[in-house]
């Protein structure tokens, strides 16, 4: 049953949106609930050819400190990190390292910093920090926006519809 | 509900005097030959190149962010691409003087609609990945869209380019109904009473409408390219620039046309395929799309056909009939499909903006050496020429695009709510493409955020 919106409800009208809105902070501001394994040291192997890096999806878990060895096998290419905000540029046939702790988990592009060539600005890969909740937490508030729409239409139907748009003379 | 913003007399003033609309004009053309040379002679290193910098990331960012959600189809005023060919079509560059070249034909019936335009997306978007990184690639294009422009204009009545070719048009023409500016008239029994429609037909004042709308029955953004025409023929100062709740044009679910449904499914289906094959993390699909000719291209084209051609459509297709056949409905599948469509915008949009986005942060700072050096002849005019690339804003990602999807999917699930509605449908009607749109939004936050 819907309320009337010219003689509102209060209760009916104001439930819903705020069982809605409490369940996003929730959604938002809920602690972590995955938690990482113990953190160990890896070294991963990160082959940059034009255009592309090889393994193009690197994974590792939150806390492991990690040993990047980013190899050019045929031009100067490099490897930055979206939200770490590292870089490190290889020579051609040479391995550079680049060492930090992993420490933010969810899915960082990395990226080639140095112009290699016509597609360089779409040289990129993803390092994969896990256990990440984004997705989770995205898709949960994708079910509370579709439910908000469908109560916004529900509480505001529409007017009478206009006739269509004329497009021609 | 409207806030009329020509009810001030400078503003209108402002905007009936064709100078500063010129001005704009002429600097937008300069700009585009500039694109077009330096995209045609300049450096081959697309980042580096003013044409591929410019043109695919500061005026397509311009154009996804501000322009489009906030100014509708302001670009279009303004807009270079049609303009050497309208000039010659008018004889003149301000008011009417005279005649013009050309033959004037009527454009065909059988080639109205967004039919053109769609196919015209399709090939562009099947070339994206070469013509966005490779400098001439994308100076032929221009060249090639402002030539056909000319010859369009010379032949056919009015902006027929833009009406039915601009494959940018279609693109900006659907997404612009969710602008929160409209050109409107202020009293539609005045332009019904009006004998000469001077809006349509012409005067001493101005040209009759070059997209051959006539403003009196205009309920949608879509194709009234605010040329400003309107505002300076009409006798009686009848036509508004008004400011309106965003997405005023998308309560129309009737009079909706196959073609310009198909062009808001086409457009979510590519702007879900540009996420993923553009700024996904696979390097074979894009390898695929800018190799053009090898198998591997075929296989892409393939599959990128399929996917915006015959998977999107026909998963939402379902979601309809799926509605329909809950709600015992016995209204027919296309004509559901038809008046739902405008639901598919606020997601389309929002898919487009987040996609803009992740490109538009990660590559912003190559637009400041080249507008510095814009020919590549070691020039610093703005002393920016030895900026280095940096991504901006990475703190800000996922949860930045995240929001825009969300914004739209609220928003597209509140429209097909209410067009269900206005249907007969209600809630069994909307319940199978609330899932399918949740199903697609989520196919693009799993793309942005793994």
């Amino acid at each position: 049953m819907r309320a009337s919106a010219s003689h509102p409800s209060l209760p009916r009208n104001w439930l819903p949106g705020a069982v809605l809105a409490l369940a996003a902070l929730a959604v938002v501001f809920l602690p972590a609930w995955l938690r990482p394994t113990t953190p160990v040291d890896r070294t991963l192997r990160l082959e940059a050819r034009s255009f592309e890096f090889s393994p193009s999806v690197l994974t590792v878990n939150r806390g492991d400190r990690v040993t990047l060895e980013v190899v050019a096998l045929d031009v100067v290419h490099g490897a930055h990190i979206d939200g770490y905000g590292l870089e490190v540029t290889a020579d051609p046939g040479q391995t550079a390292r680049l060492t930090f702790v992993a420490d933010r988990a969810g899915a960082f592009t990395i990226r080639c910093i140095v112009p290699c060539g016509p597609l360089h600005p779409f040289m990129i890969g993803r390092l994969r920090v896990d256990p990440s909740d984004t997705l989770v937490r995205a898709m949960a508030l994708a079910i509370l926006a579709v439910l908000v729409g469908a109560l916004l239409s529900l509480r505001h139907p529409p007017a009478a519809a206009p006739s269509g748009p004329e497009a021609g003379a | 509900m409207r806030y009329e913003l020509t009810r001030f007399a400078p503003l209108r003033s402002l905007l009936k005097s064709r100078w500063p609309q010129l001005a704009v004009q002429v600097v937008a053309l300069a700009g585009l030959v500039l694109v077009i040379a330096s995209g045609l002679v300049g450096t081959p290193v697309g980042n580096r190149n003013f044409a591929i910098v410019m043109v695919w990331i500061a005026w397509w960012a311009a154009l996804m962010l501000v322009a489009v959600p906030l100014l509708g189809r302001s670009w279009c005023s303004v807009c270079p691409l049609p303009l050497p060919g309208e000039w010659l079509q008018r004889g003149a560059v301000l008011a009417p003087r005279g005649r013009g070249f050309g033959l004037n034909l009527r454009w065909p019936r059988k080639l109205r609609g967004m039919w053109l335009q769609n196919g015209a997306f399709v090939l562009v978007a099947l070339f994206s990945l070469p013509v966005l990184t490779q400098p001439r690639l994308t100076g032929v294009l221009l060249a090639g869209l402002v030539l056909l422009a000319i010859a369009l204009s010379l032949v056919f009545e009015r902006r027929a380019f833009c009406r039915y070719v601009c494959p940018v048009g279609g693109f900006i023409g659907l997404y612009a109904q969710a602008a929160p500016i409209e050109v409107r008239v202020r009293d539609a029994a005045l332009c019904a009473a009006h004998t000469t429609k001077t809006c349509y037909t012409g005067s001493a004042e101005g040209y009759g409408c070059p997209w051959q709308v006539f403003p009196g029955t205009l309920k949608a953004n879509t194709y009234c390219g605010v040329c400003l025409e309107c505002l300076r023929t009409c006798p009686y100062d009848n036509v508004a620039i008004n400011l309106r709740p965003a997405g005023a044009d998308l309560g129309l679910s009737k009079g909706r046309g196959l073609d310009e449904a198909f062009k808001a499914i086409l457009l979510l289906g590519s702007g879900l395929a540009y996420i993923a094959v553009l700024l996904g993390a696979w390097s074979a699909p894009r390898a695929a799309a800018a190799a053009i000719g090898s198998p591997e291209w075929f296989t892409y084209a393939l599959i990128f056909l399929a996917f915006v051609l015959v998977f999107i459509p026909g998963l939402l297709l379902l979601a309809v009939q799926a509605g329909l056949w809950l709600s015992r409905s016995r209204i027919g599948s296309v004509h559901g499909l038809r008046a739902l469509s405008p639901a598919l915008v606020p997601i389309g949009l929002s898919v487009w903006i987040a996609f803009s986005l992740s490109f538009l942060l990660a590559n912003l700072s190559y637009v400041f050496p080249v507008v510095s050096d814009p020919l590549n002849l070691g020039w610093n005019l703005l002393g920016t020429a030895g900026v280095g690339w940096t991504p901006y804003g990475q703190g800000l990602f996922p949860w930045l695009t995240i929001s825009v999807l969300l914004v739209g999917l609220t928003w597209t699930s509140r429209r097909i709510g209410a067009i269900a509605e206005e249907l007969g449908g209600g809630l069994k009607l909307a319940l199978p493409l609330w899932i399918v749109t949740f199903l697609l939004a989520v196919g693009a936050l799993w793309l942005l955020v793994l």
